[in-house]
């Protein structure tokens, strides 16, 4: 009877009802969104950088990996002394460059990747296959479509261009064998990856035997932080980040986000309890004579706050079901926005969905739901019976 | 409790209001004994108390002194929630206006006292059947109240005052906002009940209540002017 009577109470008046759960559905849909803008940047960098499993990124000293244009001196000789480092499994250099293709006399540029084709970690074939010769290379879709390269294509690419002179330098001819994902490019980013030798080579004297960036995958069951140690003491003119250090950096330049994220969040909760608050003051009001009633007819003030606090918890789960429906269409869709926001991967989701996001709002909105309904309810429901009946009689 | 003793005993009733700095003496020294089975009817000029002491002898209202004792309980000295419990289960409420819950269904008003003393749905539908057919809303059980004429809402309020067969009917102008035919009704209905067994008390400014009821109480300025049994009874 407890919830039929919130029920019915609540069906009463439709419309009044309606809107105020609208409007706690659009106050949990900001909420969610917040709670999934406050975590979703972390989980997904975090993704991003164990998706290939590797645990360890050796960069230029003091800089992040690809921060700079800086790079590692004696390649070959850094990729032996982390062969001898005990735990360290994979290794997987990395230089960063430029490749400029010439296609019916236009020049396309891209970003370059030189990896080592067999362990690299920096994209996914979508097609074909990955660079298996010196003359091979893979490329994104954005860079297939600005230059109309099919598979199987061999293009004149160079890996410097001198604006004065109009000269490329380190030319070379390459054969598409690939369509691949960069996983850490931005949006838009025209990229290409092919043998790490080769790109070295076509560099010159400035790229010789460099790096720009190792990554390592450390044996399964090793200890990530005693390897980091090991590699840092036999690497001491270059920086080791973990995963966990470089979600650390992550964590420093996204604190406004996260802030942001907390304050606006907190202000949808604010809004959605006021508005129940507001709904339940008005709706006890309105009924004062009905509830000094059933006291006096036997049902005891608790049960009364129950009921009212239950409508103010129905009003509040209602809406923050179809206000999580709301704010996943909304994450969508400002996801799909700020996809194209620079220098970040294009991998890299501001809004992630995580079960514990959405029972995290339930949960808050529910509180919200039952503190919002106790105030009023107990109120009401303490009212003098005969004084509050003799006011509703004369109305 | 033997059936000899009286099912309500009033002992010198006061009850003060302050009405800002004015205190008004709503009820002063009233003492009543009221049978098992009575039928009373209390009245008198508005503002004379009679209300109040309808409110106090149910419980729903504090003396500022005196006592009230129904079926040898002292509800004056309950708390809170034993004297709720208390009506529940002893005493049935009628009000002039109705005070049905406008988002229940007529059967549905009958049974919430019964749900509130938790008694089995299926026993309870049963009940608020019997009851709207004993008022003679058969065919009227699911409609709401604002789908029912004022006589028929006091008919589901007379129901849902008997749904926990209280030993002791209060009824407060229940013909008030009634017409004289409706209202004549309304007094055949209230005299079955007590023919029924159960103890029946009105505050009433209509004569032909007051007529239908076996003792009648006078009150005037908040005390007891007259209090005789009807002719013939």
């Amino acid at each position: 009877m407890l919830f039929r009577l919130a029920w019915a109470t609540l069906t009463r008046h439709r419309a009044r009802t309606l809107l105020a759960m609208l409007g706690v559905a659009v106050s949990a849909a900001m909420l969610l969104d917040m709670v999934m803008l406050s975590s979703g940047m972390r989980v997904s960098f975090r993704s991003l950088l164990l998706s290939r499993g590797f645990q360890l990124r050796i960069a230029p000293k003091g800089t992040l990996p690809f921060d700079t244009d800086a790079t590692i001196p004696d390649a070959s000789g850094v990729t032996r002394t982390l062969r001898a480092v005990p735990g360290v499994a994979t290794i997987s250099p990395v230089l960063g460059g430029q490749l400029h293709v010439e296609v019916n006399g236009r020049a396309i540029t891209s970003v370059a990747l030189g990896v080592d084709p067999r362990v690299q970690g920096d994209y996914e074939v979508l097609a074909g296959r990955s660079p298996a010769a010196p003359n091979e290379f893979v490329a994104s879709d954005d860079f297939l479509r600005a230059s109309g390269v099919r598979l199987g294509d061999t293009v004149s690419a160079a890996a410097g261009f001198d604006p004065q002179l109009r000269s490329y330098a380190g030319q070379r001819r390459l054969v598409l064998v690939g369509r691949a994902r960069f996983l850490y490019m931005p949006a838009e980013q025209k990229s290409v990856a092919l043998p790490i030798p080769t790109l070295q080579a076509m560099r010159g004297s400035d790229a010789e035997d460099r790096a720009s960036l190792f990554m390592v995958r450390v044996s399964p069951g090793a200890n990530v932080d005693t390897i980091l140690h090991r590699v840092e003491t036999a690497l001491p003119r270059v920086s080791v980040v973990s995963t966990e250090t470089a979600m650390r950096q992550v964590d420093e330049r996204l604190s406004y986000f996260r802030q942001l994220a907390v304050i606006l969040g907190a202000v949808s909760l604010g809004v959605g309890f006021l508005l129940v608050t507001t709904l339940v003051t008005v709706s006890v009001n309105e009924r004062l004579g009905e509830i000094v009633v059933m006291r006096a007819l036997g049902v005891v003030r608790g049960r009364i706050v129950q009921q009212i606090v239950l409508e103010g918890v129905a009003i509040m789960v209602i809406g923050a079901l179809v206000g999580l429906g709301l704010g996943l269409g909304t994450a969508r869709y400002l996801n799909s926005i700020l996809a194209a926001f620079p220098g970040l991967p294009a991998a890299i989701d501001f809004f992630v969905f995580e079960p514990r996001d959405a029972w995290a709002a339930l949960g808050m909105l529910t509180v919200a739901g039952i503190v919002a309904g106790i105030y009023p309810s107990w109120r009401g429901a303490s009212l003098p019976i005969a004084v509050t009946l003799r006011e509703e009689a004369v109305g | 409790m033997s059936d000899a003793e009286p099912l309500l005993v009033a002992r010198d009733l006061h009850r003060d209001y302050h009405m800002g700095d004015e205190r008004v003496h709503a009820v002063r020294g009233v003492s009543l004994e009221i049978a098992r089975g009575d039928s009373v009817a209390i009245v008198g000029p508005s503002g004379c108390g009679k209300s109040t002491l309808l409110n106090l002898l149910g419980g729903i209202d504090h003396p500022t002194s005196g006592a009230v004792t129904i079926d040898g309980e002292r509800i004056d000295l309950m708390r809170d929630r034993d004297a709720t419990r208390f009506r529940l289960r002893h005493i049935g409420f009628v009000f002039q206006r109705f005070y049905l819950m406008p988002a229940l269904t007529a059967i549905e008003n009958v049974e919430l006292p019964m749900a509130e003393a938790r008694a089995p749905r299926g026993a309870r539908v049963e009940r608020a059947r019997e009851l709207l057919t004993y008022v003679g809303l058969a065919g009227r059980h699911d409609h709401r109240p604002a789908q029912l004429s004022g006589g028929e809402q006091q008919r589901v309020a007379i129901a849902r005052a008997l749904a926990n067969r209280p030993q002791l009917v209060l009824a407060d102008e229940p013909t008030g906002e009634l017409d004289a035919r409706t209202g004549a009704e309304m007094i055949g209905l209230l005299g079955r009940v007590n023919a029924d067994g159960t103890t029946v008390v009105v505050v009433t400014h209509d004569e032909d209540l007051a007529r239908a009821a076996k003792r009648v109480v006078h009150m005037r300025d908040g005390v007891v002017v007259d209090d005789r049994r009807q002719d013939g009874r």
